[in-house]
């Protein structure tokens, strides 16, 4: 948390990877569990010729206060990065005393910096292991709650059930699993 | 109850609480979750959607359907909008309320489709021959997309007008919080104008139209128009500021530009250069009022996603009072609090 | 005494501005007596184009609504949609229908709109002063081809009737004339025919009505109607292009 918005205690987040990683989701079901806490939240998806295909990545900011620009471009307080190449390009703008939550399946390298936290979780093959390669985002969504105890697995199905409603209604279950994988 | 919503989205669930009967559009990025979101949620509301073969198309089918007397909106983007002005310039002369949505991409030519705001002028100053304007609001976050599309919809029908709604690409794909609530319609009198093929009931017919070949006639239609326009001026300004006395500079920004500068704003003030910021919401007319400054306000810092637009307005509300400097990024490039806050130390002179 | 002829309830009172042996006097007659024989008129909503007949909200005695340059048949569609009770129309010459709205003409048929669009076909552009239109005929001379349309250089007239009918949802396309009785009866017969259909909401209709210029042509009256059956019906033959109604 930092106070870099106008009022308040705020959490910028970064969350970037393949496209199909599912990065957005993520995202979105992150600002969903603030927003049930009555936090105001904004989610910013990159945007432009990166939507085409590539790299994807969104910006999440959660706020007790007014928040400012929607877009995480410095002082991320944490980065959940699912490829290396997000690795690269966002490592550096991670403020200090930041967190990286890193996909060890895919990343071979630590952090070059010393002021951040590094955690690494085995996402894609923990992923791979449940049977379903998308849910590599829920295994990290799960090492990202551990910074937030306040949020328990039930909040977490409820935002599920939310956001994907009737259609994923059969999927809920394995999401959550994944999620809990990440959690431990 | 908050759902999280996309601002081209909750522009388009505004729309139909606010009671739009018909939207009339055609594809173009970066506003194209407003006609996909349409194409389903009319439909299942028993209202009409059209895609249109053209923006221009667009447009005059949007004059029809004000024509015949129910609220209708269209949405596009700065290329599609140029299109469309010969229409927005009938339904100014025609006194045909509607509502246009233009979420702003970066230009000129086909330019690109990442935001910008370089198309102020386009919405503020018109693109379409005839002296008409048209309302312009420009929300920056998704809940005030929200209200003021509502809103939109009443000062169209209330002053019998166009009305634009304008975001830029930023606004139209973030996500954000909303509240619906419901909405009582300004109720306007249909049998009053409306072409719906209603003669026969009313009585009377009516006609739609923006030609009047007497000199002394067009005239007069201009003095009507120019009356609604200055009863608008008094109206409906709207705006936002934090500058207080004692401030040395007010940025000036709008939609979320002026998230960006409230972070600048805020930067500023902990360095100690006394700051505030002007956030215009409505464009047209443009707030005036916003900018009689305290006397310790020696500077002002206009930040827009473009060479220079908004900031003619600014010199004229400003009325040479205070030098106004600009500070712009373009094409796509949306700046960076810290790039408004080294551009405000310079202007005011050096820091603190 | 016996009133013996008057003239329709479908027109307004006030009188029609339109020149001497010009036909469109002609064709609004038989529009306002079909609005009124069909017992539409007053639901019925009028769309005049850029034109001569960009008055015609003012001559037809039903609701009117004055259209941009080309765009009358999206207005039309803007209309109709929103209100589908009632008899949407325009009424559009062929500059306005056939090359600055070509677009709107075809995707109205297209979307198979339920409107009926009145073509006059006078194969120039009357109101701005004689200039051509995309119908004018090959060789003939106007203000902007002072040697006659020269197919080389503009291409060969077009015939609207002949390109909807290559459009799917097109119901009802058929092309009279008005330079003698006989041809004005069958013309009135097509028109109650589109007006019926837009009643019984089979979609696009459209009769395209070969129709004099005698000020834009520089000839007489008579000479337009003798104009008319030798060298335009030769280009532009008559008849029914499509009837969805008569291909069951």
């Amino acid at each position: 948390m930092n106070n870099s918005s106008s009022s308040g205690k705020t959490e910028r987040i970064l969350i970037a990877g393949f496209g199909g990683q599912g990065a957005l989701t993520a995202g979105q079901i992150i600002a969903l569990l603030h927003m049930g806490r009555g936090l105001n939240v904004t989610w910013m998806p990159s945007y432009g010729a990166e939507m085409r295909g590539g790299t994807a990545n969104c910006s999440v900011i959660v706020s007790d206060g007014i928040i400012g620009s929607p877009t995480v471009s410095t002082n991320a307080d944490v980065l959940i990065a699912l490829n290396t190449p997000s690795l690269d390009k966002f490592e550096p703008i991670v403020a200090p005393g930041g967190t990286i939550i890193a996909n060890t399946s895919i990343i071979k390298r630590g952090t070059t910096r010393t002021d951040v936290k590094f955690i690494g979780v085995d996402a894609t093959n923990i992923a791979v292991a449940l049977g379903n390669l998308k849910i590599a985002n829920m295994v990290a969504m799960g090492t990202y709650l551990n910074l937030h105890p306040e949020f328990n697995d039930s909040d977490f199905e409820k935002v599920l059930n939310d956001r994907f409603g009737e259609k994923g209604k059969a999927l809920i279950p394995l999401n959550m699993e994944a999620m809990k994988k990440g959690r431990v | 109850m908050k759902t999280l919503m996309k601002g081209n989205e909750a522009i388009s669930q505004a729309a139909i609480v606010a009671g739009c009967k018909a939207f009339f559009g055609y594809p173009i990025t970066p506003q194209n979750e407003i006609p996909e979101y349409m194409s389903a949620a009319m439909v299942n509301a028993g209202r009409v959607f059209v895609q249109a073969e053209s923006e221009v198309a667009a447009i005059n089918m949007i004059y029809g359907g004000a024509a015949a007397g129910v609220r209708v909106m269209t949405s596009s983007s700065s290329p599609g909008i140029a299109l469309k002005q010969e229409g927005i310039s009938y339904l100014a002369a025609a006194k045909l309320p509607c509502v246009i949505v233009s979420v702003m991409r970066c230009g000129p030519g086909l330019g690109g489709i990442l935001p910008s705001q370089s198309d102020y002028f386009q919405v503020v100053k018109g693109g379409g021959n005839g002296d008409y304007y048209t309302p312009v609001y420009a929300p920056n976050s998704v809940q005030e997309s929200v209200d003021l599309t509502i809103k939109a919809f009443d000062i169209a029908d209330k002053y019998r007008t166009p009305v634009f709604v304008v975001v830029d690409g930023t606004l139209g794909q973030m996500m954000e919080p909303v509240e619906f609530k419901p909405v009582t319609p300004y109720q306007i009198d249909v049998d009053s104008f409306a072409t719906n093929g209603q003669s026969g009931k009313r009585g009377y017919r009516n006609m739609v139209n923006s030609l009047n070949l007497s000199a002394i006639g067009l005239e007069k239609s201009n003095f009507e128009l120019k009356a609604t326009y200055d009863e608008i001026r008094k109206n409906e300004a709207m705006y936002e500021s934090s500058v207080k006395d004692g401030d040395e500079i007010a940025l000036v920004a709008y939609g979320v530009p002026s998230r960006i500068a409230l972070n600048a704003v805020k930067a500023l003030n902990d360095k100690g250069v006394k700051a505030g910021l002007i956030r215009p919401i409505t464009l047209w007319p443009f707030p005036d009022e916003a900018f009689k400054l305290p006397a310790s306000v020696k500077i002002v810092l206009v930040c827009e996603l473009s060479m220079g637009q908004m900031i003619d307005d600014v010199r004229l509300a400003l009325n040479g009072s205070v030098p106004a400097h600009f500070y712009g990024r373009t094409g796509g490039v949306i700046f960076e609090p810290e790039e408004l806050v080294d551009a405000a130390i310079k202007v005011v002179g050096g820091g603190k | 005494m016996a009133i013996i002829y008057e003239k329709s309830k479908g027109l307004t009172e006030r009188p029609l501005t339109y020149c001497p042996g010009c036909s469109h006097g002609i064709v609004h007659k038989l529009i306002a007596e079909t609005l009124v024989e069909l017992n539409l008129l007053d639901h019925t909503v009028a769309i005049a184009p850029v034109g001569c007949s960009v008055f015609a909200y003012d001559f037809f005695n039903c609701d009117g609504v004055q259209a941009a340059h080309g765009r009358a048949p999206a207005v039309a569609t803007g209309i109709k949609r929103v209100a589908p009770e009632s008899i949407v129309f325009t009424y559009q010459g062929d500059g306005d229908l056939a090359a600055i709205g070509t677009a709107e003409t075809i995707h109205a048929a297209h979307r198979g709109e339920n409107i009926t669009v009145i073509f006059i076909n006078n194969a120039i552009y009357g109101m701005t002063g004689g200039q051509l239109a995309p119908t004018t005929l090959v060789g003939q001379k106007t203000s902007t081809s002072p040697f006659g349309r020269n197919v080389a250089h503009q291409g060969l007239p077009i015939k609207v009737c002949e390109m909807l009918a290559a459009i799917p949802s097109s119901y009802y396309l058929e092309r009279t004339s008005v330079h003698d009785v006989p041809h004005i009866r069958k013309t009135k017969a097509a028109i109650k025919k589109a007006f019926q259909y837009q009643v019984d909401g089979k979609g696009f209709s459209m009769v395209e009505i070969l129709s004099g210029c005698p000020v834009g042509w520089n000839v007489s009256p008579v000479e337009s109607m003798k104009f008319i059956k030798e060298q335009m019906m030769p280009y532009y033959p008559l008849g029914v292009y499509r009837d969805g109604g008569a291909e069951i």
